[in-house]
């Protein structure tokens, strides 16, 4: 593990944690995304290049505008609510760094054995090989959440004639 | 060839929704219809032309091999018929046409992503499809877009979504012992490796997600909200079938061919198993909402399953087995005279009805079967896998979990007779003069599926030779 | 697996598990629905990342890839089911403050 990886480790949790605690809902979203970027380059240092490209574009990419539209949709909050809101809500979220060092300096201290595993390594091809030839069976589960996303789509966000 | 149950109902709902007219819309009801119903005799006669036999065709574009055991044939009559019935109750439940077609589509969805789980031979492909039904479901819940159907289907999502993540972290451990993801690599590796954290661990968590799935107390959180404000036909399909697939037929399969059954998994699951069977008995008795007593209930039968997985014994498993199909029955026949009754009166809640068994006669006379059923009352056919559990239970020398399933039986019967007596018995309610009985569908369903009971239970001795036998010692290894 | 690339996997998890707390923690103190939701996202990243290390390490770097690959597809399918959802719920409340989903009780 190099000094590299440890930073962009440190960078991907600081964006988790500023997802989380920022005020806002949009800094939230971009926050997300953020992380999404992060995860990215820590794969492609991994060795996993079509798993990366697919997280950069779906994720950073697909599930931001999602999050982003849903919500330019939602009306805002009226200045008085963000304002009692965010009184306490620094009261609510400082428990999240504290208990992400205390975890941590426990996991330092903790010495998990390695386990057992004898599996022979075996000759296997790139990724599109594996996904196309030998799992087949998750293409056609995809095909089929597909199928139900596209009926689950027509039907929430179709307004409702009022009866 | 089992791979058809796959891939007919994509390519069908792929050609059902192509813009070619209306009239290919108002085919979707018949195909599925004929759909199900193959489903449910091909699960009957166990032609070995189908089930062993590849096609040619079909082998060039999708090589995956399945081999169903008995359990597998099992649970797909048990989907075969409980998606009928759903599909025979939408069709007089939901009046308008497209809303129809959509949740013909949905419920077509729901089918394959249970086909697949019940049919894999693979931890990461028994999630893409677990997945597929959770989806399809997560749509069914919030069909009619009512308020509390949507905070129930919210919360459905949010723990359904905590649940596949514990899974899919224990996926990504047992790579890390075995290499690969599936069911045999795995086995194989967990018999090598010797106690680890890390295979504890992973065992733990996929259980504990399961356990949500399923949901065992105490991580039930979702289901009453969830089966109380579903629309009609959907709440048959997920109390019927679809939680019991998604949780508790996997527990057994993981149980018993993966992670392998010992001392510790054992008693977490007697102990799981009756927490749910008294909390869900003790939170049925305090119910006004008629759909809320069944999802109580369906919680305590679900403990009843866990008591029988937990004993570890052939016996034990082939009885919690049984009494999937008889819940899969009964529990989809009350929800389905739940629905009739709320379409006849409007109303939810059971303290504004009353005497309705002599507005709706057979609706009365089928939950009647379908309550002693439940309750475990001789000559139906829930009273044979109780008593297959109870003398599992008391075999395997847990005497005390025996005795408990037993009083729990007493309870059930008591809030059972309650539901009883304030909906269908008793005086008229208040503005009920003018009820009529349900429609034909649902009446038609109720009869088939009271039939269904009553016949398991009358030939049981022909299908203890016929189903059990061969499911026993199929766990006997 | 040969002790070095252990002690990546035990690298590597030690960040995972603070994104796992910090997506738990999302989700059980916010008092905004869409927030859950963003919550949930969280989580499915440091699980995508898991599978990912555990590929590697094992050197099965194909098959965690093609694993992660369905398990964005079919994250991005439940995520807009839920965005569906909330809007819906937003349409009906006017405000999608989770103390408001308080009708179901019992």
């Amino acid at each position: 593990m190099t000094i590299i990886d440890s930073m962009l480790l440190t960078a991907m949790v600081v964006a988790a944690i500023w997802t989380v605690m920022t005020r806002s809902l949009l800094k939230s979203a971009i926050g997300l995304a953020l992380t999404s970027a992060v995860i990215t380059i820590i794969m492609f240092r991994l060795n996993s290049p079509f798993a990366a490209v697919f997280e950069l574009s779906v994720c950073t990419g697909l599930i931001t505008a999602v999050f982003i539209s849903t919500i330019s949709l939602v009306k805002p909050l009226t200045h008085k609510q963000i304002v009692q809101l965010s009184k306490d809500r620094i009261k609510r979220f400082w428990y999240l760094p504290a208990t992400v060092i205390v975890v941590g300096i426990v996991f330092i201290y903790l010495k998990i054995q390695m386990p057992l595993s004898l599996f022979a390594g075996q000759a296997e091809g790139n990724a599109r090989d594996v996904l196309w030839n030998s799992r087949q069976l998750d293409l056609f589960g995809q095909i089929a959440v597909l199928l139900a996303g596209v009926f689950g789509v027509v039907i929430l966000f179709k307004e409702t004639k009022k009866k | 060839m089992p791979s058809l149950f796959i891939l007919i109902p994509i390519f069908g709902i792929i050609i059902l929704n192509l813009p070619l007219g209306r009239l290919l819309k108002r085919c979707a009801f018949w195909y599925a219809f004929v759909l199900f119903s193959l489903q449910i005799i091909l699960a009957i006669f166990h032609n070995p032309f189908f089930w062993s036999g590849a096609l040619e065709a079909i082998s060039t574009f999708f090589s995956v091999k399945f081999t169903i055991d008995y359990l597998g044939f099992l649970m797909l009559l048990s989907i075969g018929i409980v998606c009928l019935s759903s599909l025979v109750v939408s069709r007089y439940a939901i009046t308008d046409e497209e809303e129809r077609f959509n949740f013909i589509n949905l419920l077509i969805i729901a089918s394959i992503g249970m086909c697949g789980i019940v049919m894999v031979k693979d931890i990461f492909s028994l999630y893409v499809f677990l997945e597929v039904t959770a989806v399809a479901s997560f749509i069914l819940i919030a069909f009619d877009k009512g308020k509390m159907a949507l905070e129930g289907a919210f919360k459905y999502i949010v723990l359904s979504t905590i649940a596949t993540i514990m899974m899919l972290s224990s996926i990504a451990l047992l790579i890390l012992v075995s290499g690969g993801t599936s069911f045999s690599l795995i086995a194989a590796a967990l018999k090598i490796s010797g106690p680890n954290i890390i295979v504890s661990l992973a065992v733990v968590l996929f259980l504990c997600a399961l356990f949500i799935k399923g949901g065992v107390v105490p991580f039930h959180g979702w289901l009453p909200d969830a089966y109380s404000t579903a629309p009609a036909p959907a709440s048959v399909l997920l109390a019927g079938i679809i939680t019991k697939v998604c949780g508790i037929y996997t527990l057994i399969v993981l149980v018993t061919s993966v992670f392998g059954f010992n001392e510790a998994i054992g008693s977490m699951f007697l102990f799981v198993g009756t927490l749910s069977v008294l909390v869900g008995a003790f939170a049925a008795l305090g119910q006004n909402n008629f759909n809320r007593m069944l999802a109580y209930s369906s919680i305590s039968q679900i403990g009843y399953i866990i008591l029988g997985l937990g004993t570890g014994t052939a016996l034990g498993i082939a009885g919690a087995a049984f009494h999937i199909f008889n819940h899969a029955i009964f529990k989809s026949q009350l929800f389905v005279n739940a629905a009739a009754v709320r379409v006849a009166t409007g109303t939810k809640n059971m303290d504004d009805m009353g005497g309705l068994s002599a507005k709706m006669p057979v609706t009365g006379a089928t939950s009647v079967i379908a309550m002693l059923s439940t309750c475990g009352v001789p000559p139906m056919a829930g009273f044979w896998s109780k008593l297959i559990i109870i003398i599992a239970l008391w075999r395997s020398g847990h005497f005390a979990y025996g005795v408990i399933a037993i009083l729990a039986s007493l309870l059930t019967l008591a809030y059972m007779l309650s539901m009883q007596r304030r909906v269908f018995f008793g005086k008229v309610g208040k503005g009920l003069e003018n009820v009529r009985e349900a429609n034909f569908g649902f009446s038609a369903v109720s009869i088939a599926l009271s039939a269904i009971t009553i016949a398991a239970g009358v030939f049981f001795p022909a299908i203890f030779n016929k189903f059990l036998m061969p499911l026993a010692e199929m766990f006997l290894k | 697996m040969i002790a070095a690339n252990w002690q990546i996997f035990t690298g590597f998890a030690f960040f995972i598990i603070m994104v796992f707390i910090a997506g738990f923690y999302c989700i059980l103190v916010t008092r905004n629905l869409i927030r859950v939701i963003i919550g949930l996202e969280l989580l499915t990243k440091a699980v995508t990342l898991l599978i990912i290390v555990s590929g590697y390490v094992t050197d099965r770097i194909a098959l965690a890839q093609s694993l992660v690959i369905t398990l964005i597809i079919i994250e991005v399918v439940v995520m807009a089911v839920a965005a569906g959802v909330i809007l819906s719920i937003y349409r009906h409340n006017e405000s999608l403050a989770s103390s408001k989903l308080t009708d179901l009780k019992g």
